[in-house]
C-alpha cells in the first residue's frame, strides 16, 4: 500500500460497482448467478408492519427485507437482504419474519433432501424499537433458525456498511458460519450512542469516528478473527467471497463454538489495561493482518 | 438502564436457590454464572442463573449483566450439560432462570466481542434445544435485551412471574428515548397504545410468546407455597415439551395470543412458503 498506484490500480478501481451504494433487492441481486433472482413477498403482497402506523410512521411495502430466491454457482440459494434506508435496517415484526422464515424454509428444504444455500446480507441497527418486543422475539428466531442450519450448509452473512451490524443481529452474525464484512462496515453489539448513553462520555465518545471504526470496523474484526473474509466495496469481490464459502462447505466449528480458545483469550486479557485496538491484533491476529 | 447497585440481591440468585433448594455454585469458578442440579419431579435438572458480581474482572458487568465473562461461561456449562448427557436416553431439563440487567456496555466489551460471547451462549442453549434437552426460561426480574438473548430467549418454553419487577424488553427506557429522540414519558405512553413497545410483562403476555404467566406469586418474597407453584408451572412447561416433542421455537407462533398480536409474523411465514417453490 506504500507504492504509488499503477494504471492497472486505477483501472481496477474505476471498474468496481459499488455493492454499499446498492439497494437490498439490487444487493441480493448482485449475489446471486445473473438472470436466476426472484423475489418472495414483493410488494404486491402489501405486507407491511402493522405497529408503525399507529406511530404516525409511514409503512414501507416491503418492510424493508427483500428475500430473493435463485441460484449460486448454479446450485439453488436464498438470499435476505436488509434495507438500511428503511427505519436504519431495524428488524420489526414483518422484517423479522421475513428472515426467519426464508431460514426455515431453506432448513426444510435440507431436510427433504433440496439443499439451499443461505446468505444473510446484514444492515442494521438491530431491534426496531418502535416495534421493541416483537422485534427482539424475532431475533431469537432468527438465531434459532442460523444454529439449526448450520450443521446442513454454511450460513454465510455479509456486512457491507455504511449502517453496520449491531443489538441482536450482531449476534446472527456472530451466528453466521462465515462471514464477510468490507472495511466501511462496523460489527459490534452496541452502537456508539448506546455505549455513551448507558455508559457515559467518558466511557465512549460517539462523535469519535476514527476510535470507533479502529475498535469494531471490518478491517479491525478481520484482522481479529471475528470477520473471516476482508473484500473491498465491489459487487463482483462480494459475490466471489460468498462462492468461495459455499465451496469450502461446512467444516470447521463455528466461532461461537471455540468456547475453551475465546475462554483462554478473555482470561488472558487485562481490563485495566486501555482498550488498544493494534494490541488486539498482535495478541488475537490469526495469520497477522499486515 | 439497571436500577440494581452492584451487590444487591439478585432475584435470579434467590430464585435459583429456592428452586433448587440448594445455594447455586459457581460455573468454572465463574461467580457471576451460577448452576445447581436439583430433582424437579422425576428428573434431575439443571438451574442455571446470571447474577451480579460485585468483583468481577470486567467492570462493566459487575450489576448482573451479560458481559464477555458471562456469556462464554454460559456457553461452556450449557455445551458440557449437553455432551454430559449423550448417552442417556432421557436428556436432561434445563431451567434458566432469568434477571439480566442487560448486555455489558463499554468500549473493551465491543473490542473484545461480547456480540460474540453473548451468541456463543445463545447457540449453546439451542444446541442444547435441539439435542432434545427440554429447556425452560423462568423470567423471575428484567429480561433485557441482548442479555435475554444470550440467556433464556432460545428455550422452548419462556414462562414468567406476574410480578412489577418482571420486565422485558430491547432497551432500557433512557436510552431508548434517546434513540427515537422522544421524552421518555412520551415511550410510557405510547406503551400504552401499543403492546410491543411496553416495559411490563402483563403487555409482553399479550404477544403469545410465554407458555404461562404464574399469577399470585411474590417474586421478592416468596412463600414456600410460592415456590412450590413456580416449580408446579416449570414442570408443567417440561410435561408439554416432551409431550408435544418440538425442538424448535414453534410454539411462540401457535399459542392463542399469537394469532392476534402476532399474526404479521404468520402471515409472512405462510406467503413465504405459499411463494417458496412456486413458478412465477
Amino acid at each position: 500500500m506504500t507504492l504509488a498506484p499503477s494504471p492497472q490500480d486505477f483501472e481496477r478501481f474505476l471498474a468496481r460497482k459499488s455493492f454499499i451504494e446498492l439497494g437490498a433487492a439490487d444487493r441480493a441481486a448482485a449475489i446471486l448467478d445473473p438472470g436466476t433472482a426472484r423475489v418472495l413477498l414483493g410488494p404486491f403482497d402489501r405486507l407491511t408492519s402493522p405497529w408503525l402506523p399507529l406511530q404516525g410512521i409511514t409503512p414501507q411495502s416491503d418492510d424493508g427485507v427483500t428475500i430473493l430466491r435463485g441460484q449460486i454457482d448454479g446450485a439453488p440459494a436464498m438470499v435476505a437482504s436488509i434495507e438500511s434506508r428503511f427505519q436504519g435496517g431495524s428488524m420489526g415484526e414483518v422484517s423479522g419474519a421475513k428472515i426467519a422464515g426464508a431460514l426455515e424454509l431453506t432448513l426444510k428444504d435440507h431436510l427433504k433432501g433440496a439443499p439451499t444455500r443461505p446468505v444473510i446480507l446484514f444492515e442494521t441497527g438491530g431491534v426496531r424499537l418502535q416495534e421493541a418486543n416483537l422485534g427482539l422475539a424475532v431475533i431469537a428466531e432468527i438465531h434459532a433458525a442460523i444454529v439449526a442450519l448450520r450443521p446442513h450448509a454454511p450460513v454465510v452473512g455479509v456486512v457491507a456498511g455504511l449502517v453496520g451490524c449491531f443489538g441482536g443481529m450482531s449476534l446472527a452474525a456472530g451466528l453466521c458460519s462465515h462471514l464477510i464484512a468490507t472495511p466501511q462496515a462496523r460489527l459490534g453489539m452496541n452502537g456508539p450512542e448506546v455505549i455513551e448513553q448507558e455508559a457515559g462520555v467518558a466511557e465512549l465518545d460517539a462523535s469519535d469516528r476514527r476510535l470507533i471504526w479502529s475498535l469494531i470496523g471490518g478491517a479491525q474484526r478481520a484482522a481479529t478473527g471475528f470477520v473471516d473474509t476482508l473484500v473491498e466495496d465491489d459487487a463482483d469481490a462480494i459475490a466471489q467471497a460468498v462462492r468461495a464459502a459455499f465451496a469450502a462447505g461446512v467444516g470447521a466449528p463455528a466461532r461461537t463454538e471455540q468456547v475453551e480458545a475465546y475462554l483462554a483469550r478473555i482470561a488472558a486479557y487485562d481490563p485495566a489495561q486501555p482498550a488498544d485496538p493494534l494490541a488486539m491484533r498482535r495478541t488475537w491476529g490469526e495469520g497477522e493482518a499486515a | 438502564m439497571s436500577d440494581s447497585v452492584p451487590g444487591a440481591e439478585s432475584l435470579g440468585r434467590a430464585w435459583l436457590n429456592r428452586l433448587a433448594g440448594v445455594p447455586g455454585e459457581a460455573a468454572f469458578g465463574q461467580p457471576s454464572v451460577i448452576y445447581a442440579d436439583a430433582k424437579l419431579g422425576a428428573d434431575t435438572a439443571r438451574f442455571v442463573a446470571v447474577a451480579p458480581d460485585p468483583n468481577a474482572r470486567f467492570p462493566r458487568a459487575r450489576t448482573g449483566e451479560v458481559g464477555l465473562e458471562e456469556g462464554w461461561t454460559l456457553a461452556r456449562l450449557l455445551r458440557e450439560t449437553r455432551t454430559a448427557d449423550d448417552d442417556t436416553p432421557s436428556r436432561r431439563p434445563i431451567v434458566a432462570v432469568v434477571d439480566v440487567v442487560g448486555q455489558a456496555y463499554g468500549l473493551r466489551e465491543e473490542m473484545l466481542g461480547v456480540h460474540l460471547a453473548c451468541a456463543a451462549a445463545a447457540d449453546a442453549y439451542a444446541q442444547a434445544r435441539l439435542a432434545g434437552h427440554p429447556i425452560v426460561a423462568l423470567l423471575v426480574g428484567k429480561a433485557m435485551s441482548g442479555a435475554f438473548l444470550a440467556h433464556g430467549y432460545q428455550a422452548n418454553r419462556l414462562i414468567a412471574l406476574r410480578s412489577p419487577d418482571v420486565l422485558v424488553h430491547a432497551m432500557g427506557k433512557a436510552a431508548a428515548a434517546r434513540i427515537t429522540r422522544r421524552p421518555v414519558e412520551a415511550l410510557e405512553a405510547l406503551g400504552e397504545r401499543v403492546p410491543p413497545m411496553a416495559y411490563d410483562i402483563q403487555s409482553y403476555a399479550k404477544l403469545g410468546l410465554l407458555h404461562q404467566l404464574v399469577y399470585g406469586v411474590n417474586a421478592e418474597a416468596p412463600s414456600e407455597a410460592d415456590v412450590e407453584r413456580v416449580r408446579a408451572a416449570v414442570q408443567d412447561a417440561i410435561d408439554d415439551i416432551r409431550r408435544r416433542g418440538d425442538t424448535d421455537l414453534s410454539s411462540r407462533l401457535t399459542s392463542p395470543e399469537a394469532q392476534h398480536l402476532r399474526a404479521a409474523s404468520i402471515e409472512a411465514r405462510r406467503r413465504l412458503a405459499q411463494q417458496w417453490d412456486a413458478d412465477v
